[in-house]
């Protein structure tokens, strides 16, 4: 079975014809996406078994936007991360992710934060990132990175809590787990359903981060289950399903309504 | 120079762990503890015969409470998918892997050092080969140990029954290495042979696996 390529639309103009639709999509798109796609899938599949987790994706996701992918529990939506991450290879098709056909060269680029906090409970959230800076000694970033202060403060956190992150709120340790994925400056973050189980408050910190991020160019797939609170910062609903790409449908710059966007501190 | 911080890193980060949870030295020293004091009232062996039957008890001893705490070391990675950050992480698997070998070397050493002393009263030992060679033939059958150990525990470490796995694929594996620590032990304790072929046995034991695992680790490490 192929699946269908994203189809792009804006929710605005569902009114236009589809040829001006089309263009008004090209345009926009060249202004919002100047560079080269960022990730494209090649008919990606991932088997598990005989379990089907992602059936033929192609698809390609364009530099400097941020994607909410969406979908009920089992559409592939966290498969599809952990393949872009370089967790899990896929079964089948090509990936190519920052210009590499193999994610192991551009590994140092990308942030990744899982359902899990990815961080050990004994440890302050401090300890925690200077041990994942030492793990990235040597290597040459082109960005250069956040010392683990900076971003525990970008957060919202203070560096000096000399607390474990085992006795953290949930909210807490989604903020540090996030401070660590940004700690890289990644040209590619992703982000599997960060807000679950997150406070208003700590989701709206995080959305701030997240919109500085994707107002100085970097790629943010993100997943979640809800989409009101992660349309402040979308560029474009992508939504899955049984293991496939269903539908991308693009926003033009600033269409949230302004009082989600300013709840996360957003330009109006 | 930066591989050696990374490895260091990886240690001090165990370390640390360890100190603050205490999980897998609290389980080996009770585990060995029991070991040496069951035997000792089920055999109460005179000296002659605790030199004899001491490097036995002692190695095996030690063999099965190295296997405790390194699922443990292990687990704690997988806790909260930490093991997946180190995996996006671009530093060499090996790094990981020498990390966890020399903490899980400190810590049955630590136990070695506890228990080595009450072995010595509980079994009335007095050496009569060259004592000395003990310090030779403790770290290079530790080594040996915790070696095999942490690559064993970390490919069963996405199974089900890990803690049943390790010890199935740990011991067979672990035969020449404890048939060497068992056999020098014995010859140093008892004095009626040289230790000598049994140590370099241990040594060649440690090489080749030490080497085997290293290059081995990164396959492991990402294996789904």
């Amino acid at each position: 079975m192929r699946s269908r390529p994203y189809r792009g639309k804006y929710l605005d103009g569902a009114n236009a014809s589809p040829a001006s639709q089309t263009q008004r999509t090209f345009r926009i798109l060249q202004r919002v996406h100047p560079a080269a796609n960022v990730i494209e899938l090649r008919e990606v599949s991932k088997l598990y078994g005989t379990f089907a987790a992602l059936r033929k994706i192609t698809a390609e996701f364009h530099t400097g936007n941020s994607y909410v992918i969406l979908g009920p529990n089992g559409a592939g939506k966290s498969t599809l991360l952990r393949n872009l991450a370089g967790l899990t290879r896929p079964s089948f098709g090509t990936m190519t992710i920052l210009g590499s056909g193999e994610v192991s060269e551009v590994r140092s680029r990308i942030g990744y934060l899982g359902h899990d906090s990815m961080l050990y409970d004994e440890l302050t959230a401090m300890e925690n990132l200077r041990y994942s800076a030492s793990l990235y000694q040597g290597e040459t970033l082109s960005s250069g990175r956040w010392t683990p202060e900076q971003s525990l403060a970008m957060v919202g956190l203070d560096p000096a809590l000399n607390r474990p992150v085992g006795k953290f709120s949930q909210g807490m340790r989604q903020r540090a787990s996030l401070a660590r994925a940004l700690m890289a400056k990644p040209d590619l973050l992703l982000l599997d359903e960060p807000f679950s189980n997150v406070d208003l408050a700590s989701s709206a910190q995080m959305l701030h981060v997240l919109n500085q991020l994707r107002a100085a160019g970097n790629t943010i797939l993100l997943t979640t289950h809800q989409p009101d609170l992660a349309r402040p910062i979308a560029d474009c609903f992508c939504t899955m399903e049984a293991g496939q790409i269903v539908s991308m449908e693009y926003f033009p710059p600033s269409n949230a309504p302004a009082g989600m966007r300013s709840a996360a501190g957003l330009r109006a | 120079m930066s591989y050696t911080r990374i490895v260091w890193a990886h240690l001090a980060k165990d370390l640390r762990l360890e100190w603050r949870s205490k999980d897998a030295i609290n389980g080996m020293l009770f585990f060995s503890l029991l070991v040496v004091v069951l035997f000792s009232f089920a055999f109460d062996p005179t000296m002659a015969v605790s030199r004899q039957i001491a490097g036995g008890i002692l190695w095996v001893a030690l063999l099965f409470a190295s296997t405790t705490a390194l699922n443990q070391t292990w687990t704690r990675e997988l806790r909260h998918q930490v093991l997946d950050a180190q995996r996006m992480a671009p530093s060499p698997a090996s790094a990981l892997f020498l990390g966890k070998v020399l903490a899980n070397f400190l810590f049955v050493t630590m136990i070695q050092v506890v228990l080595g002393p009450l072995f010595i009263i509980f079994y009335n030992l007095h050496a009569l080969g060259q004592g000395w060679w003990m310090a030779v033939v403790l770290p290079l059958g530790t080594l040996a140990l915790v070696v095999n150990g942490t690559f064993f525990a970390a490919l069963s470490l996405r199974t089900r029954n890990r803690e049943m796995l390790l010890p199935l694929i740990l011991f067979p594996v672990s035969i020449p290495a404890l048939l060497a620590m068992v056999q020098s032990t014995s010859a140093i304790l008892t004095g009626e042979s040289d230790p000598g072929l049994w140590i370099n046995m241990l040594a060649g034991y440690d090489i080749i696996f030490m080497t085997l695992c290293l290059l081995l680790f990164e396959t492991i490490l990402n294996a789904e």
